[in-house]
Parts: C-alpha cells; structure tokens; sequence
C-alpha cells in the first residue's frame, strides 16, 4: 500500500515572524496560534484535530495542545526522531501514516520556536566533558552545525570542482525571492553578489550569507484523507510521496558522522530515490522546489543527491537566473527560504509549497503541479515530500 | 606561554559511558594512535561501537598504530566563535584526517601550523600530542601539523 494520492494538506497556518527573541508571545501560544489558524484556513473545527505530529524535540507537547485545544478525542502523537530541522517532512510523513491507519481522521503537523526563550540551534552546548561520540570533535572547536557540517561541504566542492559561486546562487535566490514576500524577514534587504562576497567568514567556505537566520513563530500544517478534503475550503495539495530516513551508515553527529564511509554527502541518496519511487515522478517532473538551507552548500548536496543535475553540472545549474520564479529552470525557495523569509526548521517551506500548488505564492510559478520539498540536509535522518495539485 | 592550540575552557573528550573511546584516549595520553579492530574481521572502527558494524562479531580489540601520519581529507576555518571560550582564539582550523594505515579511519583535530588560504586536501600530516593539565584531569589532544 503506498501513500501516494491518499491524504492531504488541507490548511497551513503561520503566525507572524520575528527576529529571534522578539515574539511578544510565549513559545506555547504561537503553537496554538498556528494550529488554530491551519484548522480556519481548512474550515475545520480544531477541536476535530485528534493527531499530533513534530519532530526534532519540538518543546509544545501534544498533551499540552490537545488540552488547550479542547480536542474531542486526543489519538495520536508522534516524534520524528533528531536530526534538526531534517523532520520537517518525516513529521508530515508520520502524520499521513497515522491518517491512513485509521488512528485519526484530522491530524496536525506544526512546529512552534521562540529562541529567545529556550536554546537556540546556532549555538554549541557550553558543557565541560563531552563523552562519546561529540567527544572526538567538541573538544577542537567543532561544535555548532555549521562547524559539525561544513567539512561536508568542502570535500564535496574538492571532489566535483563546485565554485563558491554554486553556494552563492543559493543565497542569492532566496534573498530574491524575499523582496516579494511582505511576510519575509529580509523584505527591504536585497542581497547583491558583492555584499555576499564581502561578507563576513562564519566558518570557510561558508560566509554569513550561507547560513540560516533564527526566528520566533510557529507554523501548523493540517491533514486529511484526500475523500475528506473534497468537502474543505481550500484547494488540497496532495501527497504524492513522503519519506524519511538516511544512508544506513551516515552516523550522527560525532564521530560516527566523520566516519561515514560515504562522507561528502547530504544524506539523500537512499531517501532521494524512494520519494520519487513512491509518487512515479522524477526530478524533471519538479516545477517549483523548496529546500531547506540550513547552508547553502547542503542544498547543493541535497539537489544533485535528488538528481536535479550531476554533480559536474553544478557550476552551469547553480545561478540566480536558473533558481528564481516564474521562469527559471527551476524556481528555488520562493517565499525568501530559511535564509531569507524566515527560519521555522522547514515548517515555513512546505507552506510556501503548499501556495504554490494553491496559485498563492508571492513569486507564484505558473501552473504549478509538482511542489517538491526537501528538508534539513547532512543531518540523518532527513526527509523529503513531493506534492501534487491532484 | 599557551601551548595548546585552542585556549582552555573547551570541553574535554571522555569515554561514553559504556567505556567505547577508553583506549584510544588513554593511548593519546602515551603518544600513540589506539584504535579499536575486530578481532575477527580485522576492520578498523573510527567510531568504536560495542558490535563490528562489519561482521557483527562483538570480538573487538585496540591495536596501535605504527606511526602518526594522516592525509588532509577535509578542513575548515573557523571564524565565528561560538563558545566563549573561543572569542579571541580565531580564526582556528579544524581538520578532518584520512589514517592510511586504518583504512575508513578519520580523526578531527586542530592545525598547529595553519599557511592561511585554501588548504592542500591530500596533503601528508603528521599527528601531535598536545598534554592538557587541567585541575580535574589530564587528558591529550591529537593535533595535526602539514608537513613540509
Ligand atoms: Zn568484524
């Protein structure tokens, strides 16, 4: 039995963004809001969502939300296992699985971040003995995700012959896309290719512009079966695949990371492939792609293990003409991207992908059909889903 | 006078909780590369694990290398320092060392000796002990040094 076609999302809700520690709210209440919000979109009740899903440790517990909620019946509740903000669409992914199995009819995926509240991603843990696999590595100075994953990132570059304009181009597409995007954090900021090139080193060959901003907000995704969707107030973006995981071998984040024998690599050969499997659709099947920039280079990583181009074709795909809407070869991170609109750990790109099958993106590609998302890269594990207008 | 590539207040490594890393970071302390090997599939295992993740014998050893040298597999440069202990220690490179005698072995480890600009992937190093004495503990660093 394969997902393909069966559920769908049928209403997005965001909050508004915030630079990180500027929310006025706490955490808990930008979760409710968006989940309220995703069920008003839908025109469903929230108190029909019965299934939770979130991933990578979300701090809003299902529990909690059902009660606030007032939900009729509290069914499901699911965890994507780590891997940052590489759960995003392994949380959609557990959400329709429980759909299908009958546990719940209307199920929420959300993610809800306030960081000037809690901890945030970007910064190591300040401990004084680090055991175990961190403990290769922490004690040089490897400690942030971009410091645990960049390494990744040059190799891959030295092996293919990837120019750092590749990574550029990255930046350069979701800051354009941005100046579109009332909602964007970076409207107003457009970004040049000589302020990328000034910019300042966070950690080589990443430059400032290479990495993801934090944010406060929340975001919700509510899911039904595609019968059910017929009957809601918007136009369902339908699930054609979804999946989750990871080369059995990648590691986590430590030494085992470092030891991958297959180590330059976003960790989307094994996932890339069963995807596209499952929907019967290849990368040229793809009109608008949303990919998650935690760095630039990991979208590199991730679009060529998705077959967007082979890895010597980089250089020629990877420019700014090629990656914007409405008529690059292929439009890239519409709404601004994690770089640009807003970081919400991935959540925030599969909304802008949901618009897009919608016809309400504010860098709307033109009869868009196929609105693929790939979530965080070179954590593991990681996930992708590709959505259709039917 | 700082002797260590990085000032202090870093964390400092410690076996996991199960013992996995005990020899290789007692070895340090001794100067010596100590890696863990199955005993029946001869593989070695960059990150110990309590099973081969080749064969799945739990038959694993800790055998010496025969000398320090590493290749070059991968680097960076760091710039932003994101522990506070780091902020007036950068830029500080960290690199990623292929073992030609443990194949499928990588360590992470600082550059003692950074030439600024792109660094050489592929080039030969060789490993340095670096001896931290903290009022705690006494642990060892495996550094790394671009020879000429
Ligand atoms: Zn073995």
């Amino acid at each position: 039995m394969s997902i393909k076609g069966r559920v769908a999302i049928v209403g997005i809700g965001e909050t508004k963004w915030y630079k990180r520690g500027q929310s006025p709210d706490a955490e808990f209440k930008l979760c409710v809001a968006a989940i309220k919000a995703a069920a008003a979109d839908a025109g469903v009740d929230p108190r029909e969502i019965t299934g939770f899903s979130s991933y990578s440790e979300d701090r809003n517990t299902p529990a909690r939300l059902a009660n606030a909620l007032g939900v009729k019946d509290f069914a499901m509740s699911v965890m994507q296992w780590g891997g940052g903000g590489g759960g995003c669409c392994g949380a959609v992914a557990n959400a329709a699985a429980g759909i299908l199995a009958g546990y719940c009819d209307y199920a929420v995926v959300y993610r809800g971040l306030a960081q000037g509240q809690f901890g945030r991603f970007g910064q190591g843990a300040a401990l004084n003995v680090i055991p175990g696999d961190m403990g290769y590595v922490m004690p040089y100075g490897m400690l942030s995700p971009a410091q645990l994953f960049v390494m990744r990132i040059t190799r891959f570059m030295h092996e293919h012959g990837v120019n750092q304009s590749a990574l550029r181009a990255v930046a350069m597409a979701s800051y354009h896309h941005a100046q579109n995007n009332s909602r964007a954090i970076m409207r107003g900021k457009p970004l040049t290719e000589e302020a990328y090139d000034a910019s300042r080193w966070i950690t080589e060959p990443l430059h400032l512009y290479d990495c993801c901003q934090e944010n406060d907000g929340a975001a919700a995704l509510l899911l039904t079966t595609t019968e059910r969707a017929e009957k809601l107030a918007q136009k369902p973006a339908v699930l054609l695949a979804a999946a989750s995981g990871g080369d059995p071998r990648a590691g986590e984040f430590g030494a085992s990371a470092c030891n991958a024998p297959d180590y330059p690599t976003s960790n989307f050969k094994y996932v890339a492939r069963r995807a596209f499997a499952t929907a019967g659709l290849g990368p040229q099947d793809v009109d608008v792609l949303q990919c998650y920039e935690n760095f630039t280079g990991g979208v590199v990583m991730a679009m060529v293990e998705h077959g967007f181009c082979q890895p010597d074709e980089v250089n020629a795909l990877f420019t700014l003409a090629n990656l914007k809407a409405p008529s690059g070869r292929l439009p890239l991170n519409t709404s601004g991207g994690n770089l640009a609109e807003v970081y919400m750990h991935g959540l925030s790109l599969i909304t802008e992908a949901v618009r897009q099958l919608r016809g309400t993106s504010p860098n709307q590609v033109p009869n868009a059909k196929v609105s693929m998302v790939i979530g965080g890269p070179m954590v593991n594990p990681v996930s992708n889903l590709i959505l259709g207008s039917s | 006078m700082n002797a260590t590539v990085l000032p202090p207040g870093l964390p400092r490594p410690a076996p996991s909780v199960e013992g996995l890393g005990q020899a290789f970071w007692e070895g340090a302390t001794r100067h010596v590369l100590c890696l863990q090997r199955c005993q029946d599939c001869r593989t070695w295992q960059g990150a110990p694990e309590l099973i081969c993740r080749h064969c799945g014998s739990y038959r694993l050893g800790d055998e010496e290398l025969a000398d320090t040298r590493g290749v070059l597999y991968s680097w960076q440069r760091v710039w932003y320092p994101v522990h506070p202990a780091l902020k007036d220690a950068v830029p500080y490179v960290v690199v990623l060392v292929a073992l030609p005698q443990a194949p499928g072995v990588r360590l992470v480890g600082n550059l003692v000796n950074d030439p600024g600009g792109p660094l050489p992937i592929g080039a030969a190093l060789e490993a340095v002990f670096e001896d931290h004495h903290n009022a705690d503990a006494e642990y060892t660093l495996i550094q790394w040094r671009l020879m000429s």
